[in-house]
């Protein structure tokens, strides 16, 4: 099943990817830049970051983003210039802001609701015969106290 | 003839699912036994229609009959047998003719195994499944017909896609979707228990072998696609959280959460109504799946709207049976009442913390794969959601499950004490911490994902081990072992799966964080290290394959100077396809697998050549077996071997 789709975004790309005549001399410099790659989306084919693909504008897009390590970008900076060009589609990774915070806040406030509902099931439930009441509970933890 | 008999079949399997999905339901209603008796036959006869059609579409492939549309599409006289087979499911109409195959096998199976099922339960079970496939029957027969005949069928066909000619991708969609169908069963228990407005321990105990079989399947499946995507794409890249693998995925994480929360419900008679929910929520996402697989929608909301037919007809079939199931859970769920309570420290709370975790990480994948989707409808912008959101927003909670499982499982059902249930983990604990900070101390570079990847599988596998031998008892080594081998299945299957996500977590922060690259340029006759190991690049020459021409190179690799392995890594051009592929060389090791791409050659002479060391590759293969090995010991319990339908009190049952 998801070969099928695979075999569609890959049809153009054995994966051959990041070649050795883009390869950086300053081993740093490459790291960072594969760092970055791995994050940018190749804008024409589906779901391949730049890193992996082997579409020629992705190449294109690998040695932009070396041209402008070289020149002294920051990572951030490197990532901002590309997306002023080609658009945040190209971002694999979403910017946490504005309307896109809610993907990454939806998780966590999942987890809020659903242990809190969790955590009133195991408590709504009359309680145990053996159980000691609220009051007397709290009468124990006051004697404790002394 | 045979093609028109099997199109036939497949017309007449409609028809009996149609029925199937109406008499018996009603049968039940009225008490009326022979109405309900009617569903058994038909089942069988929807197992034996679809797979004539099956088989007549198989035969077709075989004979490569290019007078049907779909073999001209996706086969050709040049192709080895395996793959003309595995082409019958390797393309849109076929895949779906497997999965109302496989929807019509477990159809048959409740049959076989219902025999012990009362009545009214079995014959509502079999009528929900009646409906979804007719739901999928008609889906196949008036938007994507695999009988089709050509009017001027051609010499030859067009040849499967080269990537997909791999036999693990052969075996890749029968298992998933036996997985994705299995979960139909669960479905079809919930919708009938709703109807039936009870639900007990036998109800759980009847729906949790076919929940535990759903998610072996899906198991086996996603990792069988994993393997193929490390060793087929060229990168030993093994999970891309892409759309289609997420798909599969979130399927998964409910039908885990699901066989957990159904032990409580078998147990304690707790927690009914939210397993109920899991169990339409995991068959929705399976049907999600699906219409995200194949509607095309995730690739662009235009490519769905320049050919909307399928989706909107797989999107009507998951309004229809989530709408109407969920209504009904409405309705019903107020009068499934708990009997077994607990405390908020509990074995049941355990796993409701087991279900809530699992619960919400798919919805996290659910989100990041429809983000884009909601992103272009609701503000207009064209975005991605793809591997760094979910390497971050997935693996806390999976952190979180791995540090609360091992404790969870050594749990007492309605109470119990933290302290009490970590007292005997403390060796699994000091192990752990130790073989992380052994790990920090022994890697290069100071990232911790390496060395805590290692501690929390060091936890869970141990921690299942100390509850394998804490359940053995007191007393001298020999009783234990004695004590351990009498164990029941269910025990066996829950250390060896719980070890296997220990192994797999280890395995997967190890891929990420130790694996060594190395991408350059060779002459024939050079040698360059990657890691500990030299590779010598010895010739590269041109062979024929059956239907491809290849270019092969031969690299020895040696470490200290002594030969380790030859290897043959290829890069392939199927010819009717006018595609490459690269076919990496791996030697596959214990701690490591050696992994050699060869690429194009370069205009000033040499290859380029990407040489990678995996790191403990094996272990994420192993540990995902060890998942479907420890479900299947757990399916193979005797309870489910004999008592599968004996109403016994639930207390009276030996703990899990």
């Amino acid at each position: 099943m998801r070969a099928l789709i695979l075999c569609l975004l890959l049809a153009a790309s054995p994966a051959l990817a990041v070649q050795p005549d883009e390869v950086l001399p300053d081993p740093a410099l490459e790291a960072r830049a594969r760092q970055i790659s791995h994050d940018l989306r190749c804008p024409v084919c589906q779901g391949e970051t730049i890193d992996d693909s082997n579409a020629p504008i992705s190449r294109d897009l690998r040695l932009l983003v070396r041209e402008r390590l070289v020149a002294g970008d920051s990572d951030a900076e490197v990532v901002d210039y590309i997306v002023a060009r080609y658009g945040e589609f190209v971002l694999f990774n979403p910017r946490a802001s504005g309307s896109g915070l809610l993907l990454w806040l939806a998780g966590p406030a999942m987890l809020l609701v659903g242990g809190a509902l969790a955590f009133s099931l195991t408590r709504r439930k009359p309680k145990l015969e053996d159980d000691l009441s609220e009051d007397e509970q709290a009468r124990i933890a006051e004697l404790m106290k002394e | 003839m045979i093609v028109e008999l099997g199109h036939f079949a497949l017309i007449l399997a409609f028809a009996v699912a149609l029925l199937q999905a109406t008499l018996p339901l009603y049968g039940a209603a009225r008490r009326d036994a022979r109405l309900m008796a009617l569903a058994d036959p038909a089942a069988m006869m929807q197992l034996v229609l679809i797979a004539a059609a099956f088989g007549a579409l198989t035969y077709a492939f075989v004979v490569s009959d290019f007078s049907l549309r779909l073999v001209t599409l996706n086969s050709h006289t040049d192709k080895p047998m395996l793959y003309k087979v595995a082409g019958v499911w390797g393309n849109h109409e076929g895949s779906l003719l497997l999965w109302v195959l496989a929807l019509a096998l477990f159809g048959a199976c409740a049959v076989w195994f219902g025999g012990n099922l009362p009545a009214t339960l079995k014959a509502r079970v079999l009528s929900v499944q009646g409906m979804i496939g007719a739901a999928f029957l008609a889906f196949l027969l008036f938007t994507s017909n695999p009988f089709l005949r050509l009017a001027n069928p051609p010499m030859n066909g067009d040849d499967l896609n080269p990537l997909l000619q791999d036999p693990g991708l052969a075996f890749h969609p029968p298992f998933l979707y036996l997985g994705y169908v299995g979960l139909s069963m669960s479905f079809s228990f919930a919708v009938a228990a709703l109807i039936e407005g009870r639900i007990d321990a036998a109800w759980a105990r009847w729906v949790r072998p076919w929940t535990l079989a759903a998610w072996i399947f899906l198991t086996i499946g996603i990792a069988l696609g994993s393997w193929w995507a490390y060793y087929e794409l060229g990168w030993g890249g093994f999970w891309f959280w892409d759309p289609v693998e997420n798909a599969s995925f979130m399927p998964w994480l409910i039908a885990a959460a699901l066989l957990h929360s159904a032990i409580v419900v078998e147990k304690r008679e707790s927690l009914k109504a939210w397993t109920i929910l899991l169990a339409i929520i995991a068959f929705g996402f399976s049907l999600t799946g699906t219409f995200i697989v194949r509607s095309g929608v995730i690739t662009s909301v235009h490519s769905f709207a320049n050919d909307p037919e399928r989706g909107v007809f797989i999107l009507m079939i998951l309004a229809t049976f989530m709408g109407g199931a969920l209504t009904l859970f409405a309705f019903r769920a107020s009068a499934l009442e708990a009997k077994g309570l607990f405390s908020t420290i509990s074995r049941e709370s355990a796993l409701l913390a087991n279900n809530v975790l699992l619960a919400v990480a798919a919805f996290v994948v659910f989100i990041g794969t429809v983000w884009p989707l909601v992103a272009e409808m609701v503000w207009n912008r064209k975005l991605s959601v793809g591997e760094p959101f979910f390497n971050a927003a997935f693996p806390p909670f999976m952190i979180l499950l791995a540090l609360i499982l091992p404790i969870g499982a050594m749990m007492p059902w309605k109470r119990a004490e933290i302290g009490r249930a970590l007292r005997p983990l403390r060796g699994a604990l000091a192990m752990a911490l130790a073989l992380g900070l052994l790990a920090f101390a022994l890697q290069t570079g100071k990232s911790a994902l390496g060395p805590v990847g290692l501690a929390l599988g060091a936890w869970v596998v141990f921690g299942a081990l100390t509850d394998l031998w804490q359940r053995a008892g007191r007393g001298a080594l020999g009783e234990k072992l004695a004590r351990l081998g009498r164990m029941g299945r269910a025990d066996w299957g829950k250390a060896t799966a719980h070890s296997g996500l220990g192994v797999t977590i280890f395995a997967v922060a190890a891929m990420h964080a130790w694996a060594i690259e190395d991408i350059r340029v060779v002459r024939v006759g050079e040698t360059f290290p990657v890691g500990r190991y030299e590779v010598q690049l010895k010739e590269v020459h041109q062979e024929q394959g059956p239907n491809y021409s290849t270019t092969m190179a031969e690299m020895v690799v040696s470490r200290d100077g002594a030969e380790v392995v030859t290897l043959y890594p290829e890069k392939r051009v199927y010819p009717v396809q006018a595609m490459p592929t690269t076919e990496a060389a791996i030697d596959y090791g214990l701690t490591r697998d050696l992994y050699l791409v060869i690429g194009d050659p370069q205009e000033g002479g040499g290859y380029a050549v990407r040489a990678y060391v995996k790191p403990f590759a094996n272990w994420l293969w192993g540990g995902a077996l060890m998942m479907a090995i420890g479900g299947l010991l757990s399916l193979t319990d005797r309870r489910y071997r004999l008592a599968a339908g004996a109403r016994r009190a639930p207390a009276a049952q030996a703990a899990e």
